[in-house]
């Protein structure tokens, strides 16, 4: 340590790639200087599956199946993506019906993933009663997504041309039950997450990216909103019901009055959303006209659709992360000739190197948990002074953040 | 439940993430929260592999991840069991990719399979039940 201080050499901090609750187990590097992160580069690719090469060995109908399992938090967005592309290039009308069920499970899935993630995010600050609430809360949204599609993740709902499930005028006072149960409660989770001492003292000016940078970094989702880039493909491109219900994009000075860009912003931004939600499936519950929900009962017809097809069209879709993007070439073959997926954590990913930079290390977990990439925090850290290899486990790390939460709320 | 005095302390539990797509993995962080609260019976999800007495491993096995279970489950104390979450474990959606080398038994021991994509949390506390029976053996016969 103390040949640390004199003469102030930077060491490296691999973090990774084991990490619990994480879509893409990342390796991260950090150059530290003392407490301070100089520099950030981190390797993803871990979680490789090949399911993109799987897709263009697999007709459409197969693969919306296979869209749902690219993430298990917000694989409606995904398949809805694909499904979207393929219906363009095989000139699939989707009925009317479809275009509003899809929105209201779309609305459902950011409720449970936006209050995934609050609890996630309190976790890492150390206040594992507000992780719990958040959960608590988040399984009523479960409940009902099990109720409406029959599983609680992976509902697989979504298909070519419309939806394989009816939400029936039966089903509405649940969903109506489970809208204000969450609007009962938004009011507290609002208060406990924006009101907290803690939280403030350790979200405000952390983490801050502006609003040029955010741009310039290309971020997506509630990250550019937060730094406030007024940007949500369902506002600036509408598809399903969207275009037919009245929002805007959510934006910290909305709530705040101003924006900062920094980690609080962002959980401004999510849970704004979660209110938001609930008023879009009312709007689509309230407007859902009659019909049908598929373009076609047998599914050998999609297929041949499928199959006549020729073409390429980009399917673009509001994940709770951010823009969810999938290209679709389809030349005749019952399997596509080209499927790319472009997720929203991948755009995001990059704001890590701005953010991190001059934060300290207690920070890392909130900061990388602050965009939402489905990473609840880091389980083994190597730290290699001179040559020396001390190990920090996740709980050493979590330790330090938990550390400074009460070091601050004692200064204040 | 008794526990016998062969297993007279909390279960604790690693996850370790070999590449699922997720699902499984909030399934298990769900499974741990109020609704369920296996905490109760002093299961907890801990930070390292070397407090842990089973090991939840969830996703396909993809090439990178392979080594790190291994190596997870090496620093592991004994007696340990593993239990095995969700149904692409053994390929499952993704059989025919060419970056997986699963299943996984191919690579550790596994001693409880929980099928379901993604399992319901109650067919993990279910499965957790099962893989204390065994860890009560194992400690029964002294290994
Ligand atoms: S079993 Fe299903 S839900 Fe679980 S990780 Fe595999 S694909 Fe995802």
């Amino acid at each position: 340590m103390s040949e640390d201080s004199k003469n102030k050499a930077t060491f490296n901090v691999p973090i990774g790639p084991v990490h619990p609750a994480l879509k893409e187990p990342i390796l991260f590097t950090f150059k530290m200087d003392g407490e301070m992160v100089e520099e950030v580069d981190f390797a993803p690719g871990k979680c490789h599956r090949g399911i993109e090469w799987m897709g263009m060995r697999r007709n459409p109908v197969q693969i919306v199946h296979l869209t749902d399992r690219i993430c298990g938090i917000c694989g409606v967005s995904h398949s809805l993506a694909f499904a979207k592309a393929v219906e363009q290039i095989a000139e699939i009308e989707v009925p009317e019906r479809a275009h509003y069920v899809r929105a209201i499970i779309a609305e459902y899935e950011r409720i449970q993933s936006h209050l995934l993630w609050a609890g996630v995010a309190a976790h890492e600050l150390g206040f594992d009663t507000l992780f719990f609430l958040a959960w608590r809360v988040r399984e009523e949204s479960m409940d009902v997504i099990e109720y409406l599609t029959g599983n609680r993740v992976n509902y697989g709902i979504i298909q070519v041309g419309g939806v394989r499930r009816d939400f029936t005028e039966d089903q509405f006072p649940r969903i109506e039950a489970s809208l204000q149960y969450y609007e009962d409660i938004a009011g507290k989770l609002l208060n406990l997450f924006l009101e907290d001492k803690t939280i403030q003292i350790r979200c405000k000016n952390c983490g801050v990216m502006s609003k040029r940078e955010a741009l310039e970094l290309c971020t997506v989702g509630p990250t550019a909103r937060a730094s406030g880039v007024a940007m949500d493909v369902r506002y600036d491109s509408p598809y399903a019901a969207y275009g037919d219900l009245d929002f805007a994009p959510v934006l910290p000075h909305q709530y705040l009055g101003l924006t900062n860009g920094d980690v609080y912003d962002r959980i401004v931004v999510r849970l704004l959303e979660v209110v938001q939600s609930i008023d879009l499936i009312r709007q689509c519950l309230a407007n859902m006209p009659p019909g049908e929900v598929l373009w076609e009962k047998k599914y050998p017809k999609i297929l041949a659709a499928c199959k006549k097809a020729t073409g390429e069209a980009v399917g673009r879709v509001e994940a709770p992360r951010g823009e969810c993007l999938h290209y679709v070439r389809m030349d005749g073959n019952p399997n596509p000739q080209t499927w790319k997926v472009k997720a929203s954590t991948y755009s995001n990913q990059m704001s890590w190197l701005k953010m991190l930079k001059g934060e300290q290390i207690a920070d890392i977990p909130i900061v990388v948990a602050s965009i939402d990439p489905c990473m609840s925090c880091t389980d083994r850290v190597a730290v290699v002074r001179h040559g020396r290899t001390d190990i920090l486990t996740k709980a050493d790390l979590h330790r330090l953040s938990v550390e400074k939460t009460r070091r601050l709320a004692q200064w204040s | 439940m008794r526990l016998t005095k062969a297993f007279n302390r909390s279960l604790w539990v690693f996850h370790l993430n070999t590449g699922s797509c997720n699902g499984c993995d909030i399934e298990i962080v769900a499974t741990l929260t109020p609704r369920y609260d296996p905490e109760r019976f002093g299961i907890k999800l801990v930070g390292s592999p070397k407090h842990a007495d089973v090991l939840l491993v969830s996703g396909p096995v993809t090439r990178a991840m392979a080594d790190r279970a291994r190596r997870v489950y090496e620093q592991m104390a004994d007696p340990k069991v593993v239990m095995g979450i969700g149904s692409c474990m053994s390929g499952g959606v993704f059989y025919d990719s060419y970056n997986l080398v699963g299943p996984l038994e191919e690579h550790i021991p596994v001693d409880v399979f929980v099928p379901g994509c993604p399992p319901r949390p109650e067919a993990i506390i279910d499965g957790v039940v099962k893989a204390i029976a065994k860890l009560e053996r194992l400690e029964g016969e002294g290994k």
